[in-house]
């Protein structure tokens, strides 16, 4: 099994404790993580990614268990391991798309996809030295799809990639994820509540608050 | 990519920011810059062109005004003293040995310098070109002087009566080079030295072309207005009266030639036997006795003064303490506004950073790299500020030194570099830390995971 969580149990200050679902997946393997807004799938993405520590149980990923890493080693493992993907690109500004790509080179010492290349699959290659503020949102949301797969990632995990797209986008998004995630071999985890994406995508949880 | 091309990105983003952070302290940094220059080279070229007159006796007047006038030829000069009191104090016993000079005109509004020799001895200094004046009306230029006008060896001009550009002309008798000192760095270097005597015909022509108009050539045509000029200026070489005393004369013009022709004094006074006037006398002490007893006996005995270089450029230097005080405090204050534009730049843009902070934790930078990256854009906006500053500081320099040729800024190297400038790289280094650690602390604290899923 490339990726497992165990019996995870977190809570906000003050608020009642979420106890979550279980979660395997192999490589190449999708899933659709599903619930209302406060239903606490964001948490459950931010445990995953390793951005939030649980009080109990366990997140372990190609034999790694992140939540024992200390701070600055997560961080490295996150760089060169999971591939995130915002529901907003969150590109930075003062960087043009390939800069973009190439800082998330290096904060991980890890060899990774060739950007030109990669720019080339998604589409963005005429892009590669264009100001991210001239892109459209529909590109910016590549680029920030190819700036979570560049170095290679084991686990992408994708919070609401799809919210702010129109009907084709959308399909076209959760597309690309699930062929990259393919192609290298990685497992994906989309956090959503879009329903339009369970129509690609059949295996799925759903989190509820208890 | 790494830290410092992002943080350089960064900057670049804001430029107008960026740019005028840097410009405020620049700007502060160019004045302590020109500060630390002009302390420096000023006071190191006050003890270099001071160096082995230990005191000045001149005329009664304002001492500073003696000292900068017949040490640094800036200032106008006192007056004149008559020759044979000057000979007089020459002979005392606590003297070592004097200088004397008659000053009082220029070319091109480089001083003349009526003296002998041993001025040439004092400065140490030797010649590029030709050898030093042996008949009256031989002249040698400074290395500054001969750079500027152009004069070469055997070249002839007139000297023009006053210290600076635009009096009348010295029309009757031209000057002649017959030598170009080298470059020396001080004072000597803008001067037009010649013998005294030079300096006496000179003004001994002015009083009698106007007795005799046909005398000599017929280039003064407008002597009357040369005589009103002549009696306005402060400083006058006259002589009581002109006449040929040595030998009975039919024909002035035979005279003229005969002394022309004399050889000059290399050292002491002039021979003559006139009531001749000088317009100070350098002297060198014999004993440290004489620092007790000399100007005292001068200043009351004599209707001279005697005025000391060292004392009177220490007091001259606390008058102007009081301006370079001003001028630091205004750089502090530049330089502490700019530290709080800085870090109110710095700490506005983490506000509006907060997402590409948490968005380059996500993707695997770390708390401590974080940290690293504004430190990285305080320093180096600093750092140009300090490089610009410096720049600026010598430039300015520059503009000063070139605009003031003939001046005491004259000389003034702009482009050395001093290692105390180092310090002030270091400074700015300083400010960019001190204005960064706030807002790189609370990049540091950045929670991402509250960050990115803000929604």
């Amino acid at each position: 099994m490339l990726f497992q969580t165990k019996d995870l149990k977190f809570s906000h200050p003050g608020q009642k404790e979420y106890h979550f679902q279980d979660i395997s997946l192999d490589r190449g393997e999708s899933l659709l993580v599903l619930g209302k807004s406060g239903s606490g799938k964001t948490t459950l993405l931010n445990l995953i990614a390793g951005l939030l520590s649980p009080h109990s149980g366990s997140v372990v990923l190609d034999g790694t268990a992140i939540n024992q890493l200390d701070s600055g080693k997560m961080d490295r493992f996150r760089g060169e391991n999971i591939g995130i993907v915002f529901q907003k690109p969150h590109l930075l500004a003062p960087l043009d798309v390939k800069e973009n790509l190439m800082m998330a080179r290096y904060f991980s010492n890890k060899n990774g996809q060739d950007a030109d290349e990669l720019l080339q699959e998604l589409d963005l290659s005429k892009k590669s030295h264009s100001p991210v503020n001239q892109l459209s949102e529909g590109e910016a949301q590549r680029v920030s799809i190819a700036r979570a797969l560049i170095n290679r990632p084991k686990l992408i995990l994708a919070d609401e990639p799809t919210s702010s797209l129109d009907d084709e986008n959308a399909e076209r998004v959760v597309k690309l994820l699930q062929d990259q995630a393919t192609k290298i071999q990685a497992a994906l985890i989309i956090v959503t509540h879009d329903h339009r994406v369970k129509e690609q995508i059949s295996n799925y949880i759903e989190v509820k608050s208890v | 990519m790494n830290l410092f091309k992002l943080s350089w990105k960064y900057l670049t983003f804001r430029p107008l920011s960026t740019g005028l952070n840097v410009l405020l302290l620049a700007l502060g940094l160019a004045i302590i810059t020109v500060l630390l220059l002009i302390q420096d080279q000023f006071e190191k070229k006050m003890t270099q062109d001071a160096a082995g007159i230990d005191l000045v006796v001149g005329a009664k007047g304002s001492p500073l005004q003696l000292i900068l006038s017949s040490v640094y030829h800036v200032d106008f000069p006192v007056g004149n003293i008559p020759m044979n009191e000057a000979v007089r104090l020459s002979r005392s016993r606590l003297v070592k040995q004097t200088i004397p000079m008659a000053l009082g005109d220029n070319y091109q509004g480089y001083r003349i310098v009526g003296t002998n020799h041993d001025y040439l001895s004092l400065y140490e200094v030797g010649f590029s070109s030709g050898k030093a004046w042996e008949e009256p009306f031989e002249v040698v230029l400074g290395a500054m002087v001969a750079e500027k006008s152009g004069l070469k060896l055997g070249d002839t001009f007139t000297g023009s009566h006053g210290i600076s550009v635009g009096s009348h002309d010295h029309d009757h008798h031209d000057f002649r080079v017959v030598g170009v000192l080298e470059p020396k760095g001080n004072v000597v270097d803008r001067l037009v030295l010649t013998s005294i005597e030079s300096v006496w015909y000179t003004h001994d022509e002015e009083e009698s072309g106007e007795e005799e108009p046909t005398s000599e050539t017929s280039e003064d045509q407008d002597t009357l207005a040369h005589d009103h000029e002549h009696q306005n200026e402060e400083v006058d070489l006259e002589e009581d009266d002109y006449e040929n005393t040595e030998e009975d004369h039919e024909n002035h013009d035979h005279d003229h030639d005969a002394k022309f022709h004399h050889p000059v004094a290399k050292s002491g006074f002039p021979a003559t036997d006139q009531d001749r006037e000088v317009t100070t006398l350098l002297v060198q002490y014999r004993s440290p006795m004489a620092a007790v007893q000399l100007p005292r006996m001068i200043n009351s005995n004599t209707n001279m003064q005697a005025a000391s270089p060292s004392f009177e450029m220490s007091r001259l230097f606390e008058l102007l303490g009081v301006g370079v005080q001003v001028l630091e405090g205004l750089a502090f204050v530049l330089i502490a506004i700019s530290g709080l534009g800085i870090f109110i730049a710095l700490y506005n843009s983490l506000k509006e950073r907060r997402y590409d902070l948490a968005v380059l934790r996500a993707i695997g930078a770390s708390k401590f790299q974080l940290l690293i990256l504004i430190f990285l854009e305080g320093i180096s906006l600093t750092f140009l500020g300090a490089l610009l500053g410096i720049l600026l500081g010598h430039g300015f320099l520059s503009i000063l030194a070139a605009q003031n040729e003939q001046g005491i800024a004259a000389g003034l190297q702009a482009w050395t570099f001093l290692s105390a400038e180092l310090w002030i790289v270091i400074y700015a280094l300083t400010v960019g830390v001190l204005a960064s650690a706030i807002p790189a602390w609370s990049a540091y604290q950045t929670s991402i995971a509250n960050q990115l899923t803000r929604k």
